[in-house]
């Protein structure tokens, strides 16, 4: 995307809606796989609809599914989708100051806080483009999210068995996906791998769900731990 | 119970994202809760492969999904799309089954 400061309105606008298009229909394709893979973990189709359209936000709706799939409570997998949520709070907040919502609009427009709105709206100068880009980006991505969820959750109900397809395995890679982009320099190598290691000690020790919890108390000590300048 | 856990955890994720919309600006100097939020998906994520790949119920096993992981791995690192990571680490894992059957 290349806007600048004097694009006229209508053309800048164009710009930001065939982008935000473009980020819907791309997450649309991931949410046929969010669909697959909470179906194959056993959520009813309405209770893998609910998560699309009301938890709204990707990784939490993975992370709960993929606890259900590993065996664990329905509670472990809410606290873990909520912990990794916590990110939306700081979009939020960084969003603020752009979108200026107040009374019923904010209501609304919070349930459109998300990674993909957030980086549109961040990215422009101006807070007109900003506040566009947050509200085309949001809608396209809800719409499109929801129509590859109903498709994919039909489409592994067809199936009989979904391992036989490795759908199992989907889930790690989906979570891969998302984590890949975020290891830029060592911390996030390390607090990954300490991360991962703890969950995995703890699978025989603890309930089925509750290993990743533990290794949130990886990321609470790294964030603890004094920052070398 | 899954209702239960679907519910919660969705008016959980809503009220952050509320709660962000509406906490005053100064919360985003406190370089603390940044430093959370920032490393905690890391963290979750991380943890969520381990488990996915390694767990079987209570147990550490060593099985296809392994494979699986290797190929998304790969394709991660050469920057392929969501689906296409998704699609090969289902295919090769599935591929792997059907041959050891």
């Amino acid at each position: 995307m290349s806007i600048s400061d004097d694009t006229p309105w209508p053309a800048s606008r164009r710009a930001v809606l065939r982008d935000a298009l473009g980020i819907g229909a791309a997450t649309g394709a991931y949410g046929i796989s969010f669909g697959a893979i909470s179906t194959a973990a056993g959520l009813s189709f309405l209770q893998t609809m609910a998560l699309s359209l009301l938890m709204f936000t990707g990784g939490s709706q993975f992370a709960l599914v993929g606890v259900i799939a590993g065996g664990g409570s329905p509670l472990a997998g809410a606290a873990t989708a909520v912990m990794l949520g916590s990110r939306n709070a700081l979009y939020g907040l960084r969003l603020a100051p752009l979108l200026q919502t107040r009374g019923r609009r904010r209501f609304a427009a919070a349930q459109l806080v998300i990674d993909e709105s957030t980086a549109m709206a961040i990215g422009p100068d101006d807070r007109r483009t900003a506040r566009y880009a947050f509200y085309a980006t949001g809608l396209s991505v809800l719409g499109l999210w929801n129509l590859g969820t109903a498709v994919g959750a039909l489409g592994a109900k067809a199936l009989q068995d979904p391992s036989v397809l490795g759908l199992d395995a989907a889930a790690a890679a989906a979570f891969l996906a998302l984590l890949g982009p975020r290891l830029r320099g060592r911390e996030p190598w390390a607090v990954a791998v300490v991360a991962a290691l703890v969950a995995v000690v703890a699978v025989p020790l603890v309930p089925p769900g509750v290993p990743v919890l533990v290794a949130a108390l990886v990321a609470v000590a790294a964030a603890y731990r004094p920052v070398r300048r | 119970m899954i209702w239960l856990g679907v519910l919660l955890g969705c008016a959980g994720c809503y009220l952050l994202k509320l709660a962000g919309l509406s906490l005053p600006a100064s919360w985003l100097e406190k370089p603390r809760l940044q430093r959370i939020s920032t490393v905690m998906p890391v963290a979750l994520l991380a943890a969520l492969i381990g488990v996915q790949t390694f767990a079987a119920g209570q147990r550490v096993v060593f099985d296809a999904r392994l494979v699986g992981l290797a190929v998304a791995g790969v394709a991660v690192w050469r920057r392929w799309p969501f689906l296409v990571v998704v699609g090969l680490a289902a295919a090769s894992t599935a591929a792997v089954r059907w041959v050891a059957r």
